[in-house]
């Protein structure tokens, strides 16, 4: 393999939330790591110099979850196709979620995907076991092999589990050999076989509702079970004002409790499903203008940690049925930076802190060494042009999955470079 | 567009898939239409030639009788050829897919598709995949709407009442899973009716009710005092995932209809309900056959409201071809 080239990036705005830094300076790369920040260091001659003048240079963008279909779902999307529309958006590093098939439980299967990964070569992709074997909900997985063979979590994915004794086992388990565990809190009792949320917008459609309260149930029942085991929990993709205020308490309280949100969840409400729109099909739902609202300031006040994309790129004919019938999610790893950048538009957050959400937030909750530009790291790197107006349209898609009620919409900041390990595997133009 | 995917440029009926979004003079002009179709089935021909050489789809992924025969029925007096086509579901889920069904039926040159479904927000669907000729008119999906059948209710109303703008309306039963009511709903408040309740256990009502427009009783002789219709709804068994209601005895003596309860209506109050009847659970079967009931009018009023509905469409339609 060729060495890693030297390169000169001048003239950017670097933003590197995790070590407080925020000027306009010059990044040195060589054998894929930061080598200097500031000075040309002595003796340094570049293959390649950039020049980001005007423009925003900051870490590699970490994402908590997104599916990338790969093994099994090669009709929906496949790694290299995903990774490919990661590095579009500046994401260097992706958490692949376990509803694959086979699942995400073994060993073998992690060593497929890491081949696959490293074939495409375009970000780090960072497996997440299952947290029950073939997420059954009933036998616990080999998290202690799975973790060993590079899991950097453990979930049961849309797949809450229903027995609250086998969630205690396999939270016992997780915290004897230290392995972070992902819950998406659902009760799918009161869940039951509900597609939107409970809301006047299901009941004039008249759609199957899912309250509120089928969120906060878990959210309680799952709080309780990692007080009592010790376990290390993620919440993935909380949607309702209540739960976060749950979460605060308990992160105030001393539980090493973290959060995240789905980027649309912070963009869109209920009323987006008018119409039937499958596009606006998802789980867990969108739910009302003041639960945006509180996710908003949670993901502000830092409750929330970090902005997923949750992508789950369909094929066309997933999204071309009745409402109810369509397979939720949105392709969504190519809107992660513009709805984190549109918050900072729409005075959410400071453009830092939005940095710091795809960031250095989900690289705290993983507890990895990226999402961050020190001297020595991994040469993970997004620039962009923050004042680059474009829209979002369906031909200029990378990912295999079309399925996204953002096309059309106007974005300001789009990304001109992404390096992945001191390499440049994505320019535009 | 798509909000007006139900008109055409000119305002005028393209597709009919929910009362919601239509205007007051709409809807009268389907009740006067249908108005003028009422005598055809009591002529000895029971025809009229307007869609001769039309083709018109029954779309029945659900089972129905009482609509599907109606439907049919209203076709025929229109003088168009009708195709009744059964899909059970689970036959769809495992091959053809909607979208398929549909291109398929389109290929055989059918104008209009009336479509029942399982599921809310089907007609839709099936309305912004058709081809521009194509009308849908929506017999039923899922929770969503009913809107022929909240149309006929409509008509028999009228047929009773004259003035609208003066009646208290009482929808009891199970009006979380039903499409008939949320039709209902929208066309008597389009058609602006003094008051609507709604009547039933929290447990089959959606807790925002109220964001229709309309007073939620859970008291049945609160509900019901002094109203001049009462609609009974279908308790819908097959629907009932869960326990919904503790037993059908405990629902009859809470919110049935007896003749004790009648006479706490307005003395000249119309009963109705949509079909079928679970005589003894909904109401008793005096109350279903007595002079108060209109619910054998409410069937025969169909056909002609049905009629109305399909000619509006069609001509819309040929107006766009022509255009």
């Amino acid at each position: 393999m060729r060495s890693a080239p030297r390169i000169a990036i001048l003239n950017g705005r670097l933003i590197d939330p995790a070590n407080g830094i925020d000027e306009i300076t010059g990044l040195y790369i060589a054998e894929g790591k930061v080598l200097a920040i500031g000075e040309r260091p002595p003796g340094f001659e570049a293959d390649q110099i950039l020049d980001a003048g005007g423009k925003i240079l900051c870490p590699g963008l970490i994402d908590l979850n997104a599916h990338l279909r790969e093994p099994g779902h090669e009709h929906k999307a496949t790694i290299a196709s995903e990774t490919t529309a990661a590095a579009r958006s500046g994401i260097t590093t992706v958490c692949c979620a376990p509803d694959t098939d086979p699942v995400i439980d073994s060993p073998a299967v992690i060593e497929l995907i890491r081949r696959r990964a490293k074939q495409s070569g375009k970000a780090m992709v960072l497996p997440i076991g299952a947290l029950t074997q073939g997420l059954g909900g009933e036998i616990i997985s080999e998290m202690a092999a799975l973790k060993e063979a590079g899991c950097v979590a453990v979930s049961n994915v849309h797949r809450p589990l229903k027995n609250t004794l086998v969630e205690r086992r396999a939270l016992e388990y997780a915290a004897t050999y230290d392995v972070l565990v992902f819950l998406r809190p659902e009760d799918l009792h009161l869940r039951d076989n509900g597609c939107v949320h409970e809301g006047p917008i299901a009941t004039r459609l008249g759609l199957p509702g899912i309250p509120s309260a089928a969120e906060c149930v878990a959210v309680a029942r799952d709080l309780a079970l990692a007080a009592h085991t010790g376990a290390r929990i993620h919440f993935r993709g909380i949607s309702t004002a209540t739960s976060l205020r749950m979460i605060r308490r308990a992160q105030g309280d001393g539980l090493p409790v973290s959060a995240d949100v789905p980027a649309h969840q912070l963009h869109l409400t209920e009323q987006d499903v008018d119409q039937f729109n499958s596009q606006c099909h998802v789980t867990p739902p969108l739910r009302t203008l003041q639960d945006r609202e509180a996710l908003r300031e949670g993901v502000a006040t830092g409750i929330i940690s970090a902005i997923c994309s949750d992508h789950q790129p369909h094929e066309p004919d997933a999204k071309l049925l009745p409402f109810p019938s369509t397979a939720p999610g949105i392709s969504a790893l190519e809107t992660l930076l513009p709805l984190t950048l549109k918050l900072v538009e729409d005075g959410v957050l400071s453009l830092s802190t939005a940095i710091a959400r795809v960031t250095a937030g989900p690289a705290a909750i993983l507890g990895i060494e990226a999402g961050r530009l020190g001297i020595g790291d991994r040469a993970d790197i997004c620039i962009f042009d923050p004042d680059h107006a474009w829209t979002f349209t369906e031909e200029g898609m990378l990912s295999a999955g079309r399925n996204t009620p953002f096309l059309g919409w106007h974005f300001n900041g789009l990304v001109t470079h992404t390096l992945f390990e001191g390499r440049i595997v994505y320019q535009n133009p | 567009m798509k909000n007006n995917l139900q008109l055409d440029e000119q305002g005028r009926l393209r597709h009919f898939l929910t009362i919601e979004g239509l205007s007051r003079p709409l809807l009268t002009e389907i009740l006067d239409t249908a108005e003028s179709f009422a005598g055809v089935g009591e002529r000895t021909v029971k025809k009229v030639p307007l869609l001769r050489g039309k083709v018109i789809a029954n779309l029945f992924f659900e089972t129905s009788t009482r609509t599907r025969t109606t439907f049919e029925l209203a076709a025929k007096r229109l003088s168009a050829d009708v195709l009744n086509l059964n899909i059970s579901t689970s036959s769809t889920t495992k091959g053809e897919t909607l979208l398929d069904t549909l291109r398929n039926l389109e290929a055989m040159q059918v104008d209009m598709f009336v479509v029942r479904h399982n599921e809310s927000g089907s007609a839709h669907f099936i309305a912004q995949h058709a081809a521009p000729h194509v009308s849908v008119i929506n017999a039923g999906d899922g929770r969503h709407a009913h809107p022929t059948q909240a149309m006929l209710d409509m008509f028999t109303i009228r047929r009773h009442k004259k003035d609208f703008s003066q009646l208290k309306v009482a929808i009891v039963g199970d009006l979380l899973h039903s499409r008939v009511a949320r039709s209902q709903i929208a066309a008597l408040n389009t058609l602006g009716v003094a008051e609507i309740r709604c009547i039933a256990p929290r447990t089959l009502m959606p807790g925002d009710i109220r964001s229709c427009g309309v007073h939620p009783y859970s008291n049945m002789e609160q509900g019901i005092r002094d109203a001049d219709v009462v609609i009974m709804l279908r308790l819908q068994k097959e629907r009932m995932q869960g326990a919904f209601i503790p037993s059908e005895h405990e629902y009859f003596r809470l919110f049935g209809l007896t003749g004790r309860r009648l006479e706490l209506l307005h003395p000249e109050a119309i009963v109705m309900h949509p079909g079928p009847i679970n005589r003894g659970v909904e109401m008793d079967s005096q109350v279903a056959d007595g002079e108060r009931s209109v619910i054998l009018q409410q069937v025969t009023y169909g056909i002609a409201v049905r009629m109305a509905v399909m000619s509006l469409c069609m001509q819309s339609s040929d107006r766009g071809g022509e255009a």
